[in-house]
């Protein structure tokens, strides 16, 4: 190799250790890679679909293993907590592509069958942390509903400040996926979502709406609060 | 390169005997035949050079070469070496094939990519362990974030479709280099065997300067071995490690076998200092012992101290 060869190689790698570290520098892909990124994340959701199976159950804890409650962060999306005025006229609103619309008290939905287990959530930011959560199964209320064979999704819906989120059928019928309201062995708290928060072991924790209001099968695939700001949307584990 | 020719070559001839030494000393390289199939330039055999009986190894077309590499490229400050020739006398040699080359450089590309938006998604939470506990592990970047310059997307969710997206060429451009070197043979000259290990303590001992002169080898020396075996199984160990966090539950079994998904995290993120560290010494060592071979990663032509291709 002659020294001519040589200085040619090291300019070489120079540049493109230059362009190396123009590609991170905090770059957050601008205007014009960050849709297509996103675009890109759609072919994740078809894979973790694929993936998904849905009688393949997470794996639950002993009570003892809990994460002390204090540990377990809570947070809400409004400026201030999201409280109801009048937490007695509070109903479930269950609609959409289905054959029998339901309004629920909270009454009614602790009435149902119970589910409870002691499993390990999830955050999209890398932390993870063990409770309790009871709740009625989302499939007990679809059954009492009905879906028309054209629902593929679920819109839930809340009262914190438009928080919303969109799941697919499946994932929502699983049998771990819950509408809780307990946690660890009491009534869920306003900072975890009261009266009624959407639970699944099987999603990541921002995909499991706080504050429920309203339930909607549709036949298509509805955003939601972060997913449209460009987390994946299916957020499945 | 056969198979055939793989098993014959110095690889296993140079090694049965002893530290291989006597062929290395300067001035024995053997002659006329040094031509591997692959020279494309003339090579001019070593004026002086004295045939010698002891190098017959049982792949001598294989062989010479190596021993003339050894001759002609001793240690620098050994003053009683011979001067050595100059490089015109060195022989082209297809070193990489166009599959090699390309997959080298996408995954360099990637890897930066991977490295960088997993530290912008590292920053979410900058920490291992369950919610209230710490691991019992060391971590130097235990409650610190990775500088700006050094992550990609912005903020978690532009880090998380970088990583996301940048998995797919990762992982289809490993598949599609490990599926060259099996059914092309090349991982022969790459895979770290048992028989290895001795030549890797001479090769260590020539870089701590406790012996002189360099030992003998083919495409790669033994460490060289080592270093590519460790990285494809790092490559492998990152893939699994990481799979196993984006699945936890579909794929429990495989986040269950890093230790669960909090020891999954950990191994992901050991994972990208190894990376870092082997890409620092391996370019280091690209320039200050072989800078041909950077040469021949581009064009896939090597001309220089080691042109053997065993």
């Amino acid at each position: 190799m002659t020294d001519q060869d040589r200085r040619r190689f090291l300019a070489s790698l120079a540049a493109s250790g230059i362009a190396a570290i123009g590609v991170g520098c905090g770059w957050d892909g601008g205007k014009r890679f960050a849709p297509k990124l996103m675009s890109w994340s759609r072919v994740n959701d078809w894979v973790s679909a694929r993936l998904f199976s849905g009688s393949r159950l997470a794996r639950e804890y002993p009570i003892a293993r809990r994460t002390q409650g204090a540990e377990f962060p809570a947070y809400f999306v409004s400026d201030n907590m999201p409280t109801l005025a009048d937490p007695g006229a509070w109903r479930l609103q269950v609609g959409g592509l289905v054959r029998k619309p339901a309004v629920l008290t909270l009454d009614r939905l602790q009435s149902l069958p119970r589910l409870s287990y002691t499993v390990k959530h999830h955050c999209v930011e890398g932390w993870t942390a063990i409770a309790t959560w009871a709740g009625v199964p989302f499939r007990v209320v679809a059954e009492m509903v009905e879906p028309l064979p054209a629902a593929r999704y679920v819109k839930f819906t809340s009262f914190d400040a438009g928080y919303s989120n969109g799941w697919d059928l499946p994932s929502a019928l699983h049998p771990q996926t819950i509408l809780a309201y307990a946690y660890n062995d009491r009534p869920l708290m306003p900072d975890h979502g009261a009266p009624l928060r959407l639970y699944s072991p099987t999603k990541l924790g921002y995909k499991n709406t706080k504050y429920l209001l309203g339930v909607e099968f549709t036949d298509t695939r509805p955003g939601g609060y972060w997913e449209d700001q460009g987390y994946p949307w299916y957020g499945g584990l | 390169m056969t198979p055939d020719k793989e098993r014959a070559g110095p690889d296993s001839g140079n090694r049965e005997p002893e530290p291989a030494a006597a062929p290395l000393q300067a001035g024995a390289p053997a002659v006329g035949a040094a031509r591997p199939p692959e020279v494309a330039g003339p090579i001019a055999p070593e004026e002086g050079a004295s045939p010698s009986v002891e190098l017959a190894p049982a792949g001598p077309d294989e062989a010479a070469p190596v021993a003339a590499a050894a001759a002609i490229a001793p240690p620098a400050e050994e003053p009683a070496a011979p001067e050595p020739p100059p490089t015109q006398e060195h022989p082209w040699v297809r070193r990489h094939h166009w599959i090699v080359r390309l997959t080298h450089w996408i995954n360099a590309i990637v890897l930066v990519g991977m490295v960088a938006s997993g530290l912008q998604i590292y920053g979410a939470y900058e920490r291992f362990g369950i919610r209230g506990t710490k691991l019992p592990l060391p971590n130097p970047m235990d409650m610190h974030q990775a500088p700006k310059w050094m992550r990609l997307g912005g903020w978690l969710a532009g880090g998380l479709n970088w990583h996301f997206f940048l998995m797919w060429p990762l992982v289809l451009n490993g598949l599609l280099y490990l599926g060259y070197l099996l059914v092309a043979g090349e991982w022969r000259p790459l895979l770290f065997r048992p028989r290895d290990v001795r030549p890797a303590i001479e090769m260590q001992k020539y870089y701590l300067r406790l012996r002189k002169d360099h030992p003998a080898q083919g495409k790669h020396n033994a460490l060289q071995k080592g270093a590519y075996t460790f990285i494809v199984l790092l490559g492998v160990l990152s893939v699994l490690s990481g799979l196993a966090l984006w699945k936890p539950v579909q794929l429990s079994w495989l986040t269950a076998a890093f230790g669960g998904y909090e020891l999954a995290r950990y191994w992901h993120f050991v994972a990208v200092w190894l990376f870092v560290a082997f890409s620092l010494v391996h370019v280091t060592l690209v320039f200050v012992v072989d800078p041909a071979s950077l040469r021949a990663m581009l064009t896939g032509w090597y001309r220089g101290r080691f042109p053997s291709h065993d």
